[in-house]
């Protein structure tokens, strides 16, 4: 299985999945306004990981800004992971919030709270 | 000749950062954010009113931008088909988001409603209000699904300030204002 690796732009997030490590990145700005199509990739990249995964799944989501837009999209990429938890495997969820920034901080517990996959929220100091 | 320095001077003394009325696309709203940005991080030095600056004036316009896509125009109103008005400004305490375009009169109703509910609402009700809509599975196909006045009233702490002024029989103007403390 390939990694799947997405550039940044102004809108769209910093992708990088690897199915090698099980370390998953998603980092930048998610403020497209067809979320769904940019996380559609994404969503089927991983149902494909789930059927071989890595003993260890690790997700780190180091955003900056979201839209309401990305909100549900980012809530189906934490649901697929969620799944791969209930199946049996290691899973953590990582969210990196900047020092300071409860609207982020928040946002995390928000995730956190509709999930069962373990979540942890880490403050990132400047 | 118009007067055109009394505009700029009056433009000026409201310490405008942007205006704009036309035609809203998506390719517009790309720009305005991007130059909004660059002047965000010159005048402002605190991170966390910059982020919440930004995320708030991407909700404003991305909804600006579903609200003339989804309206339907007809003769009366050929002229004025996706316009709409866009003022950012700031002052002493708080940065200021107004907005204006026009609706359909049968959807002043349910809009007003909706932006009345988010108002009455504590701060922690808009919380649970948010992860409702959020993890129910009927979301609109857009990605919106009514998140985005509630993410503007969470993160500004502020209540929604909106005004309806009837056009004709089939329109009205919807006018939208969020204001963001400075820290």
């Amino acid at each position: 299985m390939e990694p799947l690796i997405i550039e940044p732009s102004n809108t769209t997030p910093k992708v990088k999945f690897d199915p090698a490590t099980g370390v998953m990145l998603l980092s930048g700005r998610s403020t497209p306004e067809n979320s769904v199509e940019f996380y559609k990739q994404m969503l089927d990249w991983l149902d494909e990981y789930a059927g071989r995964p890595c003993q260890r799944t690790e997700l780190n989501i180091k955003l900056e800004y979201f839209n309401t837009s990305s909100s549900k999209c980012l809530l189906d990429i934490f649901k697929s992971f969620n799944n791969l938890h209930k199946a049996g495997n290691d899973v953590i969820v990582k969210w990196y919030y900047e020092e300071e920034d409860e609207d982020m901080q928040e946002a995390g517990e928000d995730y956190s709270d509709l999930l069962n996959v373990p979540f942890e929220i880490i403050e990132v100091k400047e | 000749m118009i007067d055109l320095y009394s505009l700029y001077e009056r433009m000026h003394d409201n310490n405008i950062m942007l205006s704009f009325k036309g035609e809203v696309t998506f390719d517009l709203i790309d720009s305005i954010l991007k130059i909004i940005e660059g002047r965000l991080d010159k005048m402002e030095d605190d991170r966390k009113t910059m982020k919440k600056v930004y995320n708030i004036l991407v909700e404003c316009l991305q909804n600006l931008c579903h609200h003339v896509d989804s309206i339907e125009m007809d003769e009366t109103m050929a002229n004025m088909n996706r316009t709409a008005i866009l003022i950012i400004f700031s002052d002493e305490h708080a940065y200021h988001v107004v907005t204006g375009n026009y609706i359909q009169n049968e959807n002043v109703t349910p809009l007003r409603s909706w932006l009345d509910q988010i108002n009455s609402n504590t701060k922690e009700e808009l919380r649970e209000l948010y992860k409702k809509i959020l993890n129910n599975e009927q979301f609109s196909a857009k990605g919106g699904g009514g998140l985005g006045f509630i993410d503007i009233a969470r993160k500004s702490g502020q209540k929604l300030l909106y005004n309806f002024q009837p056009v004709n029989t089939k329109y009205s103007f919807f006018s939208f204002q969020i204001n963001i403390p400075k820290q």
